[in-house]
């Protein structure tokens, strides 16, 4: 299985690294953000704040939508040409998450390195923190991704995924922290695992490692990349997926 | 090569696409699958190649259980669905190189599979082009090179003349023909045409609402003097010269 997951992934990343306007077009939104939103919302806040917002933001985007290659693949029959090898139905799943995984690294550096010109300091560690975060969120995400693909009707993936992120990212707080919405909206809020692994992540980017928040973002996203690529395994081993 | 017994599939909602289905193909067989739109032809292909679970029966299929023992059987067989399986912007040989890895092939062995398998289909130096970029014919034998880079004892084909020009589809009966002298291969194909099914095939098995309800050799269906049409109607009450020019395939 672990062959065979490395070399769907081999072949993923060869072809993403033929489409490079692919990779760039995803940071594309969150570096407008950065560049045309950033310097407001630095008068009122920090660096440190805005940042990790708009890493989840990019992984909500770019492995959010990461299912709609395999609604193609699977209209083209390229799924099922694979499915009738001995190659593990998990495999399949795990190859495709690690390629969305590491495109969303690349992107999530270049995000880093704009954030740095314009003024974002954060200490070292927290920053490899908050990376492993978003990449073990990215990876359940994709997860979830596929499997929603794979479930819905190919024509309504496209419009139901990218309305279904505008909400997420809103509700996780990325742009203005939740702390300065009304009661209600904080409240519906909770109900977004992305809010608690973005506010671990501007802990961790402003140097505080041993805070509650932190435990519960780290144990937000443990679950929800446990509980995605469970979904997703099971959809991939289902017969007509 | 094939033995099923009882073999059946009702989908969730309870339609009976096929129902208990019990044949038998021989080694080196080329056989044709025959049916009506919505017999159960492709349902049952898609179970002889563990697409699809049957929800009842046994099988066994290139000498291994075909619910016990799915890998094995993907290991030996090779299946071309209905449509390509090729994504239309990236050149064939990395796609080919990846279903010869998925086959468990070392790298070493897939560049001698993939450059045999294309000089015998005729395709050498067409691999570095886009699917895009290729002829009907040229895609359909693609499609097949795909299907035989592990050199599988039993080939599966879906329908795989549909769409093709006269010329295209002779050329690829050759093919056809060839892996089985020159291979030994056992051929399990669907086909719409009866012209395919008496030029191509050793033996025929006609489904009718899921069931078997004719096999033979093309000759024996045909004895008094009818063509396959006439044993086709007779048997299924319809057309299939009618059904192809229905559905625009030509017959």
């Amino acid at each position: 299985m672990l062959r065979d997951t490395w070399v769907l992934f081999r072949h993923g990343v060869s072809v993403t690294l033929q489409q490079k306007v692919g990779i760039a077009f995803g940071v594309i939104q969150p570096l407008l953000f950065l560049v045309l939103f950033g310097p407001i919302f630095a008068t009122i806040g920090t660096w440190e704040t805005l940042v990790p917002g708009l890493i989840v933001q990019l992984g909500l985007m770019s492995t959010g939508m990461a299912g709609f290659g395999v609604v193609f693949e699977k209209r083209l029959g390229v799924l099922e040409r694979m499915r009738v090898t001995p190659a593990s139905r998990l495999a399949l799943l795990l190859g495709r998450v690690l390629n969305n995984v590491v495109t969303l690294i690349v992107q999530t550096l270049l995000l880093l390195a704009v954030a740095f010109a314009f003024g974002l300091r954060a200490p070292a560690p927290g920053l490899a923190a908050g990376f492993v975060l978003i990449v073990v969120l990215g990876a359940g995400l994709a997860a979830l991704s596929y499997a929603v693909a794979l479930s819905l009707n190919e024509q309504l993936f496209a419009p139901v995924m990218s309305t279904a992120v505008v909400p997420l990212v809103l509700l996780s707080g990325a742009f203005l922290p939740m702390s300065m919405a009304p009661g209600w909206l904080d409240a519906i809020s909770h109900i977004s695992p992305f809010r608690y692994v973005l506010e671990a992540m501007r802990d961790l980017f402003q140097g505080r490692y041993a805070t509650g928040t932190v435990g519960a973002g780290v144990a937000v996203t443990a679950v929800f990349a446990v509980v995605c690529l469970t979904i997703g395994t099971r959809v991939f081993n289902r017969e007509q997926a | 090569m094939i033995k099923t017994s009882g073999l059946s599939k009702t989908f969730d909602g309870g339609v009976e696409a096929v129902r208990s289905v019990d044949l038998s193909v021989e080694p080196g067989q080329i056989v044709g699958f025959l049916g009506p739109n919505g017999a159960g032809k492709t349902t049952t292909m898609r179970m002889l190649t563990t697409l699809l679970r049957p929800t009842a029966g046994t099988a066994t299929v290139a000498g291994h259980d075909l619910i016990g023992a799915a890998k094995e059987v993907r290991r030996h067989i090779g299946y071309v669905a209905q449509g390509s399986g090729m994504p239309p912007v990236t050149p064939v040989k990395g796609e080919l190189e990846l279903q010869g890895l998925l086959y468990g092939l070392s790298r070493r062995e897939v560049a001698a599979r993939t450059a045999e398998v294309l000089a015998r289909l005729e395709l050498t130096g067409l691999e570095t082009t886009f699917p895009a970029a290729l002829s009907g014919g040229q895609r359909r034998r693609f499609d097949i090179a795909f299907a035989l880079l592990h050199e599988p004892a039993l080939l599966f084909l879906d329908e795989p003349t549909t769409g093709l020009d006269p010329q295209s589809r002779a050329n690829l009966w050759d093919h056809i023909r060839s892996l089985r002298a020159e291979k030994g291969m056992t051929v399990f194909l669907t086909t719409h045409y009866l012209d395919e099914a008496d030029a191509l095939c050793d033996r025929l098995l006609i489904i009718d609402h899921g069931r078997i309800v004719a096999e033979g050799a093309p000759a024996e269906l045909k004895s008094g003097g009818r063509t396959l049409d006439d044993v086709f109607l007779d048997i299924t009450g319809r057309s299939l010269r009618e059904e192809n020019a229905l559905s625009g395939q030509g017959a």
